[in-house]
């Protein structure tokens, strides 16, 4: 067995010596290279393009604007495809766009010979606009005198919905409630994940080919056929490795206009890079999200009514929308079930970059809102952080109706209890009550709530296929993508347990290809292990049944006695050697009397879901005169069912930290409120965390087997992100006693914060 | 791909003196760590270089026979780190450059490019300034030695003529002897940042350390160019070594500096930083000066 230990990832010597081939490094050096012209602009429509300078630079091939690109709009978002028109993605993208909704829209490409000439062509076009007047805010953006951004949605509201539990204004009433009423801010954020999008398309005998660094390969197929016109069938999308995506890459990107541009130059092969520039602006950013919570409660910490009001930017395109908000809403009333809750959600347009998936989905910044306002209770109602969230967290047992998600275990007491202990919480917060002078030391914690997969607001399926190879190993595809979380291992590990062979004998195909690779929707919503666990245990199972079918037949011992364990067919009875797994496959690929290819192929289709909760906790020092946060000790502990590769489990924690890290204390997307424009989209403006700036990252596990996985597992790739925010803020409001009630808590902000309040 | 025109490389000082005056419109290169970036945004595509990089008599340091240090203007910042001269007459400066961006950078980027560049932000020039450091000019007729605060004319533009490089930058013995010095940059992160507020501060002290016999305080990014904080220097000149110094001190620098909004920072949070900032350097260089405060 090898699901549960720490083996080492099966593609970690090929990456760390460089030998890992990734798009760019696929692509044919005979490529033409394709640059997108991006608008000037924020809000406005593009009158005219002049390229007569441009096509003459020499390398120049050929020149394609927003006049010229076919009128079909298309959803980019990386969500299964609904059948239900009711259900389907915005349909608002065009290849390129003659109406500017952001300041970096996509208004024109140029193919040329070399990137140097692209360039050039890119500065010698001459745009002509007219402009209308723009909007970045939310607020603004819902009221009656804000620009239109989209027709057919008045005061830009893409999405609005609400929930309703008890009756809110009956129950605020009672007498003796005290009242908590507060706002909340998360910024505008972006992946950044190393490798830039970069996608190469050609075309052959018909049919395009795309290759691309993309998490949803099967979705990507889809959406270039729905923008190109072309029947699905005739796109053939490959993923090879890629250097990270967190969600940027669960939509589709540049892949549709690539593709055209290849169709516009006789199919040659067409390459287009995006700058980290262009990523920060053009493609996905995390929703900015405003939460306004009101809550009710009793002296005694009880929570008695609870309301919320979100508002989430979605900036100029609908990309994955209203879901993030959404997502964000649904955990608020299962986290702390309080008998009356209301709660409403907006999605709006804006002016701002296209806002997506991002590692999380709307619940980093749900965290953010809920875990401060809790810590602000605690300290309102001068009871302690942990014993207020003992009182009103999701009690054991508790059923959620909507995804009939169960709390099945005691995890959030598990993880606390952990998390106290490695954290020296106790002994800690005596410590540092009564500090004076500059340097004051706190600490703080938050819990998440987290679900694995997306049934039943989506579909959920999952298929793989094994083939029996000569030697005795299996080849293993699946439509679930390895995008550098490590899922291709984990596939491994379980396939092997599976089948019964050992991890050497299972031969993970990395590379999706929509036109060999089974269906599968690709990787988010922290699903890959758990879906992908559910299709292998089933087709392994049938795979190994067929192997076995094949053994009794040889050894004329009935099927139903024989087992593999560790790549050897034994007697079920008395554990007898049979034959190995190798000789068996030899023979039933080459036996002259009856040969076999023995494969297996099979799509388990998941209707159920499952939580997937934790904590973190910060100790943390503030430098009051500096205006700095400096993070001494963290940990993030989790219960993500049973671990399937525990150093893994651990990696994936380590780097959801230290996007928390970002989040809490420095990253953010700085718009221009005169041109509309992002002032810092490079990777020296924008304030990535540094290996400089992290302490330890402590990662510890609860493993409660969830019930409803095939090996216990359950979702861990966005949850490490979604506590460390609200942690380190509540570590700061322990320390100093000022509540920020906005993120990333920069130095800015602490300045401000310290100021108002009196410590400067 | 970079879009560049032509390439010159200089094989000697004289040599790309010739190419200076051969090409006017070329943009000197030296390590290339602010030309090529400019050059893949598109502010100096298509351009011609004069590579003076290989010329290695620009490179190390050296102690003149008169006690002044001598720094070729092709040394790397890591380099400047390492050198034992540097450790031992002004360590401030080794510290400073050990700041910039990343180990990559330190190992490419040369303090006569970071000079040249003429940004209020770089880390070694306040250190410079603070130093009282002069820069050797070389040209078409001879050797020109200035000091650095005339070197600067405005943000971005520095004082090099047509046919000439800046071959090297010397501290002068007088200005580094019995001082002791203390840079902090101020940044949003700990590493591959851009100084939000640096501040250098240079301290002697009387024989008892009891007082500040002359203090220079320079600073980075609290105007156009990097600058002196003159008032504050005259201030604390005679005063003996205390909190209440220290303090008084530190604001005075408010009425020499001239930070300005930006989104980048505020002139409020600027101006208290330069205070904060004035205030610790000082103090730790009277630390290291064997002073209590």
């Amino acid at each position: 067995m090898v699901v549960g230990k720490s083996i080492k990832r099966i593609d970690a010597f090929d990456k760390v010596t460089g030998r890992t081939k990734y798009t760019d490094d696929l692509c044919d050096k005979s490529a033409y290279i394709a640059k997108v012209l991006h608008s000037t602009i924020t809000h406005g429509k593009v009158l005219s393009i002049d390229v007569s300078e441009a096509e003459k630079i020499e390398g120049v091939i050929k020149i394609v604007t927003c006049f010229d690109v076919p009128k079909v709009y298309f959803p980019t978002a990386g969500h299964p495809w609904s059948t239900d028109e009711s259900h389907q993605d915005v349909a608002d993208r065009l290849l390129l766009t003659d109406v500017v909704r952001f300041y970096g829209d996509d208004i024109a490409a140029v193919v040329a010979e070399n990137e140097v000439a692209a360039q050039q062509a890119l500065r010698a076009i001459k745009v002509e606009y007219e402009e209308y007047p723009f909007v970045l805010d939310v607020e603004e953006a819902m009221s009656d005198s804000a620009p239109l951004i989209h027709k057919n949605y008045p005061n830009n509201i893409l999405g609005h919905s609400s929930q309703s539990v008890g009756n809110y204004e009956e129950a605020i009433k009672e007498e003796g409630l005290i009242k908590f009423d507060n706002w909340y801010d998360t910024p505008t954020v972006q992946h950044c994940h190393i490798e830039n999008h970069i996608c190469y398309a050609s075309m052959e005998n018909g049919r395009l080919t795309v290759v691309t660094s993309t998490q949803i390969p099967h979705i990507v197929r889809r959406v270039v056929g729905q923008a190109l016109s072309l029947d699905w069938g005739k796109i053939r999308v490959v993923k090879p490795y890629i250097g990270g995506g967190f969600g940027n890459k669960q939509d589709v990107l540049y892949e549709p206009l690539c593709a055209y541009l290849s169709t516009v130059v006789g199919g040659r092969l067409v390459k287009l890079d995006s700058s980290r520039e262009e990523t920060f602006v053009s493609q996905r950013v995390r929703h900015a999200i405003r939460s306004h919570i009101v809550t009710y409660t009793r002296p005694d910490g009880t929570f008695v009514a609870r309301k919320l009001e979100l508002f989430s930017n979605q900036g100029a395109y609908a990309s994955h929308g209203h879901s993030i908000a959404a997502k964000g809403m649904g955990c608020f009333r299962q986290l702390y079930p309080c008998p009356n809750v209301e709660a409403e959600c907006y999605t709006v347009f804006t002016n701002r970059p296209v806002a997506g998936a991002m590692r999380g989905y709307g619940i980093p910044q749900a965290m953010f809102a809920v875990e401060s306002q809790i810590d602000d209770i605690a300290k309102g109602l001068n009871l302690s952080p942990l014993e207020i969230r003992k009182k009103n967290l999701m009690p054991v047992g508790y059923k959620d109706e909507f995804s009939k998600n169960v709390n099945y275990f005691d995890t959030f007491n598990q993880c606390i209890e952990k998390g106290k202990k490695y954290i020296d919480y106790d002994r800690k917060i005596e410590e540092y009550k009564n500090q004076s002078g500059n340097i004051r030391k706190g600490i703080g914690m938050a819990v998440f709530w987290y679900n694995t997969a997306v049934w039943p607001i989506s579909l959920e399926s999952s298929s793989s296929r094994m083939v029996l190879n000569q030697d005795g190993s299996i080849s293993v595809q699946l439509g679930e993508t390895e995008i550098g979380q490590g899922a291709d291992t984990a596939f491994a590990q379980m396939a092997a347990d599976a089948v019964g062979l050992t991890l050497d004998k299972v031969n993970v195909v990395s590379c999706q290809d929509t036109d060999v690779t089974p269906f599968g929707t690709g990787a988010y919503a922290s699903r890959q292990t758990y879906v992908g666990g559910l299709t292998i245990k089933q087709t392994g199972e049938m795979l190994k049944m067929r192997i076995l079918d094949y053994a009794g037949k040889l050894s004329g011992i009935d099927a139903a006695e024989l087992d593999i364990v560790d790549n050897n067919i034994i007697t079920v009875s008395d554990k007898k050697f049979v034959m190995d797994v190798a000789k068996l496959a030899i023979t039933a690929l080459y036996s002259m009397e009856d040969s076999r290819h023995i494969t297996a192929e099979s799509t388990y289709q998941i209707k159920s879901n499952a939580y997937s909760f934790g904590c973190c906790f910060a100790d943390v020092e503030v430098d009051i005169r500096a205006c700095k946060v400096k993070i001494n000790d963290i940990i993030n502990v989790h219960d993500c069912g049973t671990l399937i590769n525990p150093a893994l489990a651990e990696a994936q924690v380590h780097g959801g930290m230290s996007m928390g890290i970002g989040y809490a204390l420095s990253e953010q997307e700085i718009f221009d409120s005169r041109t509309g424009r992002t002032l810092n989209n490079n990777l020296l403006d924008y304030k990535l965390s540094t290996f400089m700036d992290h302490p330890h990252l402590e990662a510890q596990f609860v493993e409660n087997a969830e019930p409803t996985s095939a090996f216990g597992t359950k979702a861990l790739g966005e949850p490490p992100a979604c506590p460390v925010a609200p942690a380190i803020r509540n570590a700061v409001l322990n320390a100093t006693g000022v509540a920020v009630n906005k993120i990333p808590m920069t130095p800015h902000v602490l300045f401000e914060e310290f100021s108002k309040s009196g410590l400067i | 791909m970079y879009d560049i025109k032509a390439l010159y490389e200089a094989s000697s000082i004289e040599d790309a003196i010739k190419l200076r005056l051969e090409y006017p419109e070329a943009q000197i290169l030296a390590g290339g760590s602010d030309v090529l970036v400019q050059i893949r945004e598109g502010k100096r595509a298509g351009k011609e270089l004069i590579s003076i990089y290989m010329i290695d008599e620009m490179r190390g340091v050296t102690l003149d026979d008169n006690g002044d240090i001598r720094i070729g203007s092709l040394t790397s910042f890591s380099h400047i780190t390492k050198n034992e001269i540097v450790k031992k007459y002004i360590n401030v400066l080794g510290e400073a450059v050990d700041m910039v961006g990343s180990p990559q950078i330190r190992n490419i980027g040369t303090i006569g490019g970071n000079t040249c560049n003429g940004v209020t932000s770089a880390d070694s020039a306040s250190t410079l300034f603070a130093l009282d450091a002069l820069v050797e000019l070389t040209g078409s007729s001879g050797k020109r030695i200035i000091p650095i605060s005339e070197f600067y004319i405005k943000a971005g533009t520095v004082d090099i003529k047509p046919d000439e490089i800046q071959t090297a930058i010397i501290i002068p013995k007088e200005k580094y002897t019995d001082y002791q010095g203390h840079y902090i940059k101020y940044a949003m992160r700990n590493a591959l940042d851009i100084t939000t507020t640096g501040c250098s501060v240079n301290v002697k002290l009387s024989e008892d350390k009891k007082v500040f016999e002359d203090v220079r305080i320079a600073y980075g990014v609290a105007g156009p160019i990097p600058m002196r904080a003159k008032t504050a220097e005259e201030f604390i000149k005679g005063k003996n070594v205390s909190e209440d110094t220290a303090k008084e001190f530190s604001l005075k620098v408010l009425s020499d500096i001239n930070p300005r909004d930006s989104w980048r920072a505020s002139k409020a949070f600027r101006q208290h930083l330069a205070t904060e900032l004035a205030y610790r350097a000082l103090k730790e260089c009277v630390k290291l000066s064997g002073g209590e405060m």
